[in-house]
C-alpha cells in the first residue's frame, strides 16, 4: 500500500513560540499569520511541494486546533494525495504509556514507524518557525554528491549574530568538524537553519541510541548532531543563499513582514515559479474607497480602505475606516480600525475591533518598541495604548479600572 | 428535497462577441477574480446542490481549465460533484454543426445523462446571470405549487434594444404563466423578464426532452413552454434581489462599474452571510501599493503591483500599473501590464495584454475600448 519514497519530510510544528506572547496564546507558532495571506507553516509546506517532496509528516503538540484545521487534508499545497501526502502526527498513547514530545529528536523518534512505512533513503527534518523559500531538492543533490550521513543547511551570519545560533565549523570542503551551540566566541559564521537531511538508517540508529541515554535532552542540535560528530560520521554543511528569517520574536516578526514591502522587496512573494500556497478563504477582492490612500503597503482580499495606510501589511478582511491612519504596522485578518483612530508601529492580531479616536502605539523611532494588540478584542472608543505595550484582555481590564 | 443542477455554458455566447471569441460565456472574467459561472456554481453549492452538469458545445478550453476537478467549489466528489458534458457528435438528436446551440438542443444531446440523475428536482441555469440567490426558495415554491416548470422572473424596464435579448413572461396574480415572448423585436416598457433560471422535476425534464426529440422542437421557450401554456402548470417565481443580466459589452461595462459605485450591488453579491462567491484559487501574493500610488474608488484583486494612479477601475489578479500612469474607468483583466506614463480611460483589456510606455487610449462608457487577449500595444 505504501510506495517507497526517496525522501520523507518531517516538519516540527509543535513549538509554542512563547516570545510571541499574545500572538501564540491560543495558537502554535507555525500557525501565526504572516504577510497578509499566509501562515508561517505555509513556507516550509510550499517549499516541500516546490521541491517535489510530497510525503510530509507534521508534528504538532502545542495548541494544535488552528494548525490541524489549517492543514486539514493538505489541499492548498496539493498534499491531499491518494498515496503519501500530508499526515498530522500528534503525540499519542502507546502500550507503555503516553509521552509528550520531549525534544525535536524525540518527536521524530516517536514517529519512526511513520517514516518506515515509506521505506525512505533520506529524511528531511524541518522546523515550522522560519520564513524562507528553498529548493530542498538542491540540498538533497548536494547530500548525495558528498556521500554524507547528514547534511545541515547553513546561513552566513555576522560574527555578532553568530553567538545566537548553532554554529558549524567546517573544513574547506564544507565537511563539519565541530558544532557549537550558541558559542560565546564563535569561530565561524555558518549558522544552522534547523534544516537537516539524514540518511534514514543513520538517523534511526542515532535516534534509538539517543533515546536510551538517560540525561539526553533529545534535541537534534544539542544531542544527536554532536553524537554523530563524535562517532566520526560524515556531516556536511549546505550553504544557503537567500532570504531566511527566524520569526521567533515580536520584533523579528514585524521586520519579516516589512521585508515584503518595496518595489524590489527584500523577500519577494510575487515569483510565479515558486509560489507560496496558503489556505484561501472565499473573500471578494479588496476595495479602495473614495478617500482611501495606500502607500508602500500590501493589501489583500476582503479589505475595505477608507482611511490612510502607509508602510503596512494588511491581512484579509481588514477595514480601515474614514480618517483612520495605519502606519508601520501589521494588521491581521478581520481587524477593524475605527474612524479617526491612529495606529503606529503595532501588530494587531485577528478579529480585534479598534473603536473611534483610539491611539495605538507611537510613531516608529529609536527607542520606541513594537506595540501588540491581542486578537478578538473590542477596544473602546478613545483608548490609548502606549508604544511597546503587550495589550491583551488583562491589559484593557486593568487600564479601564 | 434533493436537486441537481444543469448549467448551459455556451448559451448567449454571441451577446458579447469580443469576450467570447476564445471562451464560453461561462468563463468570461468578471469582478476582479471571478468568471460568470462562479456565480451560478456558488448559488448551487450554497443551496446544497452538489450534483452539477455543465453542458458545453465549443470553446470550452478556458472553462475546463477554470473548473478543473471542481475542488474550489467543493465539487470534487465521488458521488455527484461537477461533470462536464462536452458535445457527443454521435448522439442522434444533436446538431454538431451549429455553433450556437439552444438550451433544448443541448439538452437533447445529453438526454442519457439526464436520465441518470437521481435527484428529485433539477435547476437549469444560464451563465450570464449574476446574482446571489438561495435556490432552495425557488425549489420549495415549485414543490408547494406542484408546478411543472417554475421560471424565476424579475420586474425590469426594457428598451427596444434590450428587449431583443430577453424572454418576457406574462403571468396572472397566482403566478400562472399566461404568455411568453422570446427575444421580441417590438417590445418596450416595464415587464417581468425571465432570469433563465428554471426549476422542474427531473422526470418532467426527461419527458419534455424526449417529447421534443419526437416533435422536433428546438426551443425551450418558443416550443415547449409557448405551445403548452394551459396544458402544463408553468409558474413564475418573483425574485426581487439584485440581478445583473449581461447581454452586451455596454452591459458588461455598466455592471462591472456597479461593483464599485453601487454599494447595494456589491453587498448583494459579496456580502451575503453563508453564501460566499467561490472561485478558482490562484495563490497570488497580496497586492503591492508603491509610495507613489494613488488609488481611489476601485476594486482590486490580489497579485497586483500598483505604482501609478487608478480611479473607478477594476483590476484583476496580477495587473501591473507603471509609474506616472493614470488609469480611469477601466477594467483590466488578469496579468495586464500597463507601462509608465500612459493614460487609459474606459478601456477593457483582456488577459495578458501589454500597453507600452507613453500610450494614451480612451473609449467612452457606452463603447469602451476593448483590447483583445495577449495583444501588445
Amino acid at each position: 500500500m505504501y510506495r517507497k519514497t526517496e525522501c520523507v519530510a518531517m516538519l516540527l510544528a509543535g513549538g509554542q513560540g512563547s516570545r510571541l506572547y499574545a500572538l501564540t496564546e491560543k495558537t502554535a507558532k507555525p500557525a501565526v499569520a504572516f504577510g497578509g495571506k499566509y501562515r508561517i507553516i505555509d513556507f516550509p509546506m510550499s517549499n516541500c511541494v516546490n521541491s517535489g517532496i510530497y510525503t510530509v509528516g507534521v508534528l504538532t503538540q502545542y495548541q494544535p486546533l488552528l494548525l490541524n484545521e489549517y492543514i486539514g487534508k493538505g489541499g492548498p499545497w496539493d498534499l491531499d494525495r491518494a498515496q503519501s501526502g500530508v499526515t498530522l502526527l500528534p503525540p499519542y498513547q502507546a502500550k507503555n504509556g503516553a509521552d509528550w514530545y520531549k525534544g525535536t529528536a524525540n518527536a521524530i523518534y516517536q514517529n519512526l514507524d511513520f517514516i518506515n512505512r515509506y521505506d525512505p533513503d533520506y529524511v528531511l527534518v524541518l522546523s515550522g518557525d522560519h520564513i524562507y523559500k528553498m529548493d530542498y531538492d538542491k540540498m538533497l543533490k548536494a547530500h548525495k554528491e558528498t556521500g554524507a550521513d547528514a547534511t545541515i543547511a547553513v546561513l552566513e551570519v555576522t560574527l555578532e549574530e553568530a553567538s545566537r545560533f548553532g554554529i558549524m565549523n567546517t573544513d574547506d570542503n564544507l565537511k563539519i568538524i565541530e558544532f557549537e551551540e550558541k558559542p560565546k566566541h564563535p569561530k565561524s559564521t555558518k549558522a544552522s537553519m534547523g534544516i537537516y537531511i539524514f540518511n534514514k538508517d543513520a538517523l534511526e540508529k542515532y535516534l534509538i541510541m539517543d533515546e536510551a541515554k538517560e540525561n539526553s535532552s533529545n534535541d537534534f542540535g544539542k544531542d544527536v548532531i554532536p553524537a554523530m560528530l563524535n562517532d566520526g560520521l560524515k556531516l556536511y554543511a549546505y550553504p544557503f543563499e537567500g532570504y531566511w528569517k527566524d520569526v521567533g520574536t515580536i520584533q523579528s516578526l514585524w521586520e519579516a513582514n516589512m521585508d515584503l514591502l518595496g518595489s524590489r522587496p527584500t523577500f519577494d512573494l510575487r515569483d510565479n515559479d515558486f509560489r507560496i500556497f496558503s489556505r484561501n478563504e472565499a473573500r471578494p477582492p479588496h476595495r479602495m474607497g473614495a478617500e482611501g490612500r495606500v502607500e508602500n503597503s500590501l493589501v489583500t482580499e476582503g479589505c475595505e480602505i477608507e482611511g490612510v495606510v502607509v508602510n503596512s501589511v494588511l491581512s484579509s478582511g481588514v477595514k480601515v475606516k474614514k480618517g483612520a491612519v495605519v502606519r508601520d504596522s501589521v494588521i491581521m485578518s478581520d481587524v477593524v480600525i475605527g474612524e479617526d483612530s491612529v495606529v503606529n508601529y503595532t501588530i494587531i492580531d485577528s478579529d480585534t475591533v479598534i473603536g473611534k479616536d483610539c491611539v495605538i502605539g507611537a510613531e516608529k523611532a529609536d527607542g520606541i518598541g513594537v506595540c501588540v494588540v491581542a486578537g478578538g478584542l473590542a477596544v473602546a472608543d478613545g483608548t490609548k495604548v502606549p508604544e511597546g505595550a503587550m495589550a491583551d484582555k488583562e491589559f484593557f481590564e486593568k487600564s479601564s479600572n | 428535497m434533493s436537486a441537481a443542477g444543469i448549467i448551459f455554458s455556451n448559451v448567449h455566447d454571441d451577446n458579447i462577441r469580443e469576450l467570447t471569441r476564445a471562451r464560453t460565456i461561462a468563463s468570461v472574467p468578471f469582478g476582479c477574480r471571478y468568471r460568470f459561472i462562479d456565480f451560478t456554481l456558488s448559488n448551487m453549492v450554497n443551496s446544497d446542490i452538489h450534483n452539477i452538469s455543465v453542458i458545453t458545445n465549443n470553446n470550452y478550453l478556458s472553462l475546463m481549465d477554470h473548473i478543473g476537478s471542481g475542488k474550489d467549489w467543493d465539487l470534487a466528489r465521488r458521488s455527484g460533484g461537477i461533470k462536464m458534458l462536452p458535445p457527443n457528435v454521435a448522439t442522434f438528436a444533436y446538431h454538431s454543426d451549429s455553433k450556437s446551440l439552444s438550451r433544448l438542443e443541448a439538452l437533447k444531446g445529453v438526454v442519457h445523462s439526464i436520465s441518470k440523475i437521481k435527484d428529485e428536482y433539477v435547476v437549469l441555469s444560464d451563465c450570464d446571470v449574476i446574482c446571489n440567490i438561495d435556490l432552495n426558495d425557488i425549489i420549495e415554491y415549485h414543490a408547494a405549487e406542484k408546478a411543472d416548470i417554475t421560471l424565476a422572473v424579475k420586474k425590469m424596464v426594457l428598451t427596444k434594444e434590450t428587449a431583443k435579448s430577453n424572454v418576457i413572461l406574462s403571468s396572472d396574480e397566482e403566478g400562472n404563466v399566461t404568455d411568453i415572448l422570446t427575444y421580441p423585436n417590438n417590445f418596450e416598457g416595464e415587464t417581468e423578464v425571465c432570469l433563465n433560471l428554471l426549476v422542474m422535476r427531473t422526470d418532467f425534464l426527461e419527458s419534455i426532452v424526449l417529447d421534443s426529440i419526437a416533435r422536433n422542437y428546438t426551443s425551450l421557450t418558443k416550443d415547449v413552454i409557448a405551445k403548452n401554456i394551459g396544458r402544463y402548470n408553468f409558474k413564475v417565481y418573483r425574485y426581487d434581489g439584485y440581478f445583473a443580466t449581461i447581454a452586451s459589452m455596454e452591459d458588461y461595462f455598466k455592471y462591472s462599474m456597479d461593483l464599485i459605485n453601487d454599494d447595494n450591488a456589491r453587498e448583494s453579491l459579496f456580502g451575503v452571510k453563508n453564501r460566499p462567491v467561490l472561485t478558482k484559487v490562484r495563490n497570488s501574493a497580496p497586492t503591492y501599493y508603491s509610495e507613489d500610488s494613488k488609488v481611489k474608488n476601485s476594486m482590486i484583486a490580489d497579485g497586483c503591483v500598483i505604482e501609478g494612479t487608478v480611479e473607478n477601475s477594476i483590476l484583476f489578479r496580477g495587473v501591473k500599473i507603471g509609474r506616472g500612469t493614470t488609469v480611469k474607468n477601466c477594467i483590466l483583466m488578469q496579468d495586464t501590464v500597463i507601462g509608465e506614463n500612459t493614460l487609459l480611460n474606459c478601456v477593457v483589456s483582456d488577459k495578458n495584454v501589454v500597453v507600452r510606455d507613453g500610450i494614451m487610449l480612451s473609449g467612452v462608457e457606452s463603447q469602451p475600448y476593448y483590447i483583445s487577449k495577449r495583444k501588445m500595444i
